[in-house]
């Protein structure tokens, strides 16, 4: 199954017609992220996923899909080069995600920020007890890829780190 | 109300089994998985998956606020905690409760006294179902007393055990103080409870359990017994439904002791009464209470059209137990195929299977999670799937899972299905009625059935 131009619009008006700010779909290599955005509308964004494939159940075989996932969340929580050299930082357990010591305060990163190995980029809470997500790398954070106050599984990316020396 | 999500927290299986009837009933389900089964057959049957924690059990299937924050974060009503894992905890029961989620089981209270094996002894006795000569070993003194009143050879449980875990057969009175002291350290380095009680060993008996099922505000029915005494170190290996040559008025008495405690205990959900029956003086008396679904439960869904699952769900709903519509057809029998190397006396074998092929036709059900391509972690137990075989008769039902084992082909990992073959085709089985010696005799004259497998087929 693909997506037609036309199913893009249709999923638009949903989002459109609902009570939601925000949609996320990945299918078949598919990635759309849709967000409702004040008075610009919405902004629709589609982009190949590059882990579709081996979170897709019925894009592959089972025997090939097993080196492909196990390499996904192979070093989750240990920082993993990405294809395009930036480093993923990965959540070293499930939990509410947080990306501020406490709600209305400022972020502990943002898009831009230099992080040393131990920079804390966010909170992971699971049951009201918080653990602190240290960045585990040095660089400048390109991606913040989880979203406040939402869960994340374990070895999910929170966020991209870019390792080289800026010049 | 009725379930709209539902947590599965557990794997294998049962997960899958789980799946297809939410799936049935249009009930969405999260997968809990570990890093080792996040591309599982369960985790394609699912609506989601989530990944919870790294393969070690601890780390994940069995920490019960991953499992609560994992039911929370995806907006699920209800938990089913499947078998094994945190399906018996009372506390994870009652963290459950605390945070609205509804767990798909028995009360905490129910959990803890079913828990105990020594207080749902008690139980079992207050509601006049028989139970074996022992007691609580509270000091040697109590235990030397009882020991005289229970004569040997004895048993030496721990309280916290369970499903032939933490037990010690003592032969004669002079093994008896070393044995208490050993039994009770390994009771509390296991189950962090050193208590231990003593009860009369029965040389040939026979496992007889009853299905319960309870709506948890008095209305309890039972789905009729399995006769479970095909055992390896108490480990099950085949089960069926009737239990062959029980005679019917103790069959009757069995499932009414089986409703008597599960009234007395208004009991929530499925469960399992278990009984041993003296296989010479036909007396039986109380072994545990299961307080979940059990692994075997497929043969009495086959008999009785129950599906037990769905009941679980209804009552967790707050539907109840409505009008069951409890038949009574012939005879079901499982064998379950483990992921083990019988040259190696038996010991776990995972790997990647190269090619699964499980068999079909007239009343042959599977319930697995295994397919061409999937691994077996080494890090759980090593269940691949069970073959269910139903016919209008025993003859019958043994002839189709004969045929299906026969048929069904495991390549990649070692299996006990030379096992399977075997005892099927042994004519102590096919005559029934079998007592939880059989297998260990059986293997001490057909030994290591697979280490040598063309002449085993034929012996």
């Amino acid at each position: 199954m693909s997506l037609t131009a036309r199913d893009i619009a249709e999923i638009t008006r949903l989002l459109e017609e609902s009570t939601f700010d925000e949609l996320e779909l990945e299918l078949n290599g598919m990635k759309i992220h849709l967000r409702r955005s004040g008075a610009q509308g919405s902004a629709t964004q589609t982009q190949a996923a590059q882990t579709g494939a081996a979170k897709d159940p019925a894009a592959a075989a089972p025997p090939s899909r097993a080196p492909a996932a196990a390499a996904k969340v192979a070093a989750a929580s240990v920082p993993a080069a990405s294809p395009d050299s930036l480093i993923e930082v990965r959540a070293p357990l499930l939990g509410t995600f947080y990306r501020a010591p406490k709600p209305g305060a400022p972020p502990f990163v943002e898009v831009g920020a230099q992080v040393e190995p131990d920079s804390i980029v966010g909170i992971i809470e699971v049951m009201k007890l918080m653990n602190t997500v240290r960045a585990g790398t040095r660089g400048v954070v390109r991606e913040i890829r989880a979203r406040d106050g939402v869960l994340v599984e374990y070895g999910e990316t929170l966020l991209l780190v870019d390792p080289r020396e800026p010049r | 109300m009725s379930l709209r999500r539902v947590l599965i927290a557990n794997r294998g299986e049962i997960a899958a089994r789980i799946a297809h009837t939410c799936s049935r009933l249009g009930i969405e389900t999260v997968l809990a998985a570990s890093e080792a089964d996040r591309d599982s057959l369960p985790a394609r049957l699912v609506t989601r998956t989530l990944c919870i924690g790294p393969a070690q059990a601890a780390a994940s299937y069995l920490n019960p606020a991953l499992m609560v924050q994992a039911a929370l974060g995806s907006g699920c009503d209800a938990v089913h905690p499947g078998y094994g894992f945190l399906s018996e905890r009372a506390g994870f029961a009652r963290l459950c409760e605390e945070y609205d989620l509804i767990f798909i089981g028995p009360t905490p209270a129910q959990l803890e006294a079913t828990g105990d094996k020594l207080r749902a002894r008690a139980l079992a006795a207050e509601a006049g179902v028989p139970v074996a000569p022992g007691g609580a070993a509270t000091s040697r003194e109590a235990a030397h007393e009882l020991a005289r009143r229970i004569g040997f050879p004895l048993l030496i449980k721990a309280v916290g055990g369970g499903g032939g875990r933490g037990m010690r057969l003592v032969g004669q009175w002079s093994e008896l103080d070393a044995a208490l002291e050993l039994a009770a350290a390994e009771a509390g380095a296991a189950f962090s409870d050193a208590r231990v009680y003593l009860e009369r060993f029965v040389t040939r008996a026979r496992h007889v359990e009853v299905q319960i099922l309870g709506d948890g505000a008095g209305k309890v029915v039972q789905l009729g017994e399995r006769d479970c005494s095909v055992q390896r170190r108490y480990q099950k290996l085949i089960e069926e439904t009737p239990a062959p040559g029980l005679p019917d008025s103790l069959r009757a008495q069995i499932h009414a002791a089986a409703l008597r405690l599960a009234d007395r205990l208004q009991y929530r959900g499925a469960g399992t009464v278990e009984f041993l029956v003296d296989a010479a003086s036909r007396e039986f008396h109380f072994l545990e209470v299961n307080a979940r679904i059990q692994v075997e439960h497929p043969v009495t869904e086959q008999v009785s059209g129950v599906d037990i699952v769905a009941a679980q769900l209804a009552v967790a709903g707050g539907e109840g137990l409505g009008a069951l519509p409890v038949r009574n057809a012939g005879c079901a029998i499982e064998c379950r195929v483990n992921a083990e190397d019988p040259a190696r006396d038996f010991a776990p074998s995972p790997g990647v299977i190269g090619q699964a092929h499980w068999p079909r036709g007239d009343g042959i059900r599977v319930d697995t999670h295994i397919e061409s391509g999937a691994r077996v972690p080494p890090f759980y137990d090593s269940l691949l799937g069970k073959i269910v075989a139903h016919g209008p008769d025993r003859a019958s039902a043994l002839a189709r899972l004969r045929a299906a084992v026969a048929d069904t082909r495991i390549v990649g990992v070692s299996t006990n299905l030379p096992l399977h073959a075997a005892v099927l085709a042994d004519a102590e089985f096919a005559a029934g009625g079998v007592d939880t010696g059989y297998l260990g005799r059986f293997l001490a004259r057909v030994p290591a059935p697979g280490a040598n497998d063309g002449a085993l087929r034929h012996g």
